[in-house]
């Protein structure tokens, strides 16, 4: 265990708190926002018909949703979750874009 | 290794702090949702008036449709459930817009009129509690969702956490011997009925995951929802209304059809625009033997009888989430596994309860020092929902038996009665000495338990509700043991406290 993390045990700061915090709603919004792209994303490049696609999206999505909340959490550093987390929904977006998802406005 | 411990080290904070943030919410989903396994015989239990004859379907439900006509000749869409074995009376609904209000009522099938049983919210209450808690529907199935996604959570971060416990099984640590103990309750009715907890939280997301989770059906169907259900072989696709009015089959006409089609009598029919030339009425039947939850339906045109469409073969993955919300309804299961999945529900519940009184353990400081403003929080909500809920669950059921049966709004008293014993339980129990809390809280809802059989006796006294007594006075002594046990754990804590003092 590091000296920074000794000291945070032993006094519960301000920041430790902060980052605490920062770490439930990067968890909260991040984890279903990743769900929600990944689901959305899934429903159109899956193969077979798009009624199966969107039936295995949305069973999924909870297991993304969960996955996505426990990295958060045991990521080393709140900048690196922060980072990877973005990097993802950035991915996922792209995805979704070549995907055909933002044409005809109805799901922007 | 440092890295490993400390990503164990998170997942403990997390299933810790996850845990105690919704343990008291998830408590109640957990004990509702449990006793919704036997919403049909709580309803019959709490409408006594109700005989178990079955009446003529066919009949029943042109008298219904009579009765809608009469009610709410406009409505966006009417539901009819004819009587059966397990629901005597034909139950009816009517709506004028698709987020509600859903206007309900019991009709007499030889008459077609409100049924004169006692007016009770019967099982549904707990059901709909279970995924609502009594608030507005969209609120409380959200809020309810929310603590289900951190359940899941603390579920697979207790079981991350848990390998490092089963090390610490073959470590003896004499002087905490009552944190051990509820550490060890924990985890037997965490770890025994694991595979149930697990299906239970996903499946119960998977039931609101329309809800939850539209985006898939946003991207793929543009946000139509119906048209996916069609496609996928969940619904029969609607027909839009032509506008103008039509004049409809009688009901049961359309019963008769569905009957002969089949073989089978409907379990309800939907009628959606009644008073439209285009109006429909679909038949939904008893879902086939198997694990999943997929109505057989057809559809009828309501003016001329005509069958319209039948519903389509569900593919894989809709099937697999069908199974899902069919495990979680457990609809398929005979009464052996019914029981088992209660037993499991009571499980569930009790891993939740005895969780959150283990935080309050493990934090009780040691020697003199006082308790701090969280910890007594947390022991005050905890004596409050482990030990109120249930009182609030006895007086619910005695409210049925004890308020005048032709009282107005009974129906409101008896869950008013659930919520103020709910309430009064609470506030007492936040009152009594600390060292006796437990064993008094507990107490008060097994008498209220076991007072039911001798209530219902002196009230109502039929042969046929003695099976539910009896599971009721099963509860009563099952509280009553968990008052026996919690007085006793002190003795051990008195020890651990002499021993350490003794070492000091």
């Amino acid at each position: 265990m590091s000296a920074d993390a000794v000291r945070a045990r032993v006094h519960p700061a301000l920041a430790c708190r902060l980052a605490i915090a920062a770490r439930v709603l990067l968890a909260i919004l991040g984890g279903y926002m990743i769900a929600a792209l990944a689901s959305g994303w899934l429903a159109l490049v899956l193969p077979g018909p798009r009624a199966e696609a969107v039936s295995t999206a949305t069973l999924a999505s909870f297991a993304i949703m969960a996955a996505a909340v426990i990295w958060v959490f045991a990521a080393r550093s709140l900048g690196r979750a922060a980072l990877v987390m973005g990097v993802v929904a950035a991915l996922l977006s792209t995805g979704l874009w070549l995907a055909g998802a933002f044409q005809g406005g109805s799901a922007a | 290794m440092s890295r490993s411990k400390s990503v164990r080290q998170s997942m403990a904070w997390l299933h810790t702090w996850s845990g105690l943030v919704v343990g008291w919410v998830l408590f109640a989903i957990f004990v509702t949702g449990t006793a919704s396994y036997y919403r049909p015989e709580i309803s019959s239990w709490m409408r006594p008036e109700l005989s178990e004859a079955v009446s003529d379907p066919v009949a029943a439900a042109t008298s219904a449709g009579a009765f809608l006509r009469k009610t709410m000749p406009d409505a966006m869409g009417w539901s009819v459930r004819p009587p059966n074995a397990e629901n005597p009376a034909v139950e009816v609904y009517w709506w004028q817009s698709p987020g509600g209000p859903f206007h309900h009522a019991l009709l007499d099938p030889s008459t077609g009129e409100r049924s004169k049983v006692r007016d009770s919210r019967g099982g549904d209450f707990l059901y709909r509690f279970h995924f609502e808690l009594n608030l507005p529907p969209i609120w409380g199935r959200w809020i309810v969702s929310a603590c289900a996604m951190v359940l899941l959570i603390a579920l697979v971060t207790g079981i991350v956490t848990h390998r490092r416990i089963f090390a610490d099984f073959f470590t003896f640590r004499r002087d905490r011997s009552a944190q051990r103990g509820w550490l060890d309750a924990h985890n037997v009715v965490g770890v025994l009925a694991l595979p149930f907890h697990l299906m239970i939280v996903y499946t119960g997301l998977v039931t609101l995951s329309s809800m939850l989770m539209p985006w898939p059906v946003l991207t793929a169907y543009q946000g139509n929802g119906l048209r996916y259900y069609a496609e996928a072989g969940l619904m029969i696709a609607g027909r839009p209304p032509a506008g103008r009015p039509g004049t409809a089959l009688p009901l049961g006409e359309i019963v008769a059809r569905a009957i002969a089609a089949t073989g089978q009598t409907p379990e309800v029919v939907m009628v959606s625009g009644p008073g439209d030339a285009a109006a429909t009425v679909t038949a939904y039947f008893e879902e086939p033997p198997g694990l999943a939850h997929l109505h057989p339906q057809i559809a009828y045109d309501a003016a001329t009888g005509a069958e319209i469409g039948r519903i389509g073969e569900a593919g894989a993955a809709t099937r697999t989430g069908a199974v899902m919300v069919g495990l979680h309804e457990a609809h398929f299961a005979a009464a052996p596994l019914r029981l088992l999945f209660f037993l499991c529900g009571l499980m569930g519940a009790a891993t939740v309860a005895t969780g959150l009184v283990l935080w309050t353990v493990a934090r009780a400081p040691k020697g003199a020092d006082p308790d701090g403003f969280g910890l007594r929080l947390v022991r005050v909500l905890n004596l409050g929902t482990i030990a109120g809920l249930p009182a609030g669950l006895g007086a619910y059921l005695l409210a049925n038996r004890l308020l005048p049966v032709d009282l107005d709004g009974r129906a409101e008293w008896e869950v008013r009665g659930f919520f103020a014993a709910w309430i009064l339980a609470a506030i007492a129990s936040a009152l009594y000495p600390r060292a006796r809390a437990w064993p008094l809280a507990l107490i008060v809802p097994a008498f209220a338990f076991l007072a039911i059989p001798g209530v219902d006796a002196l009230t109502v006294g039929e042969v046929r509700f003695l099976g539910f007594d009896a599971a009721m006075a099963g509860l009563g002594l099952l509280l009553a043991v968990g008052a026996r046990l919690t007085a006793r754990p002190r003795q051990n804590r008195t020890r651990a406290i002499l021993h350490r003092a003794a070492e000091a």
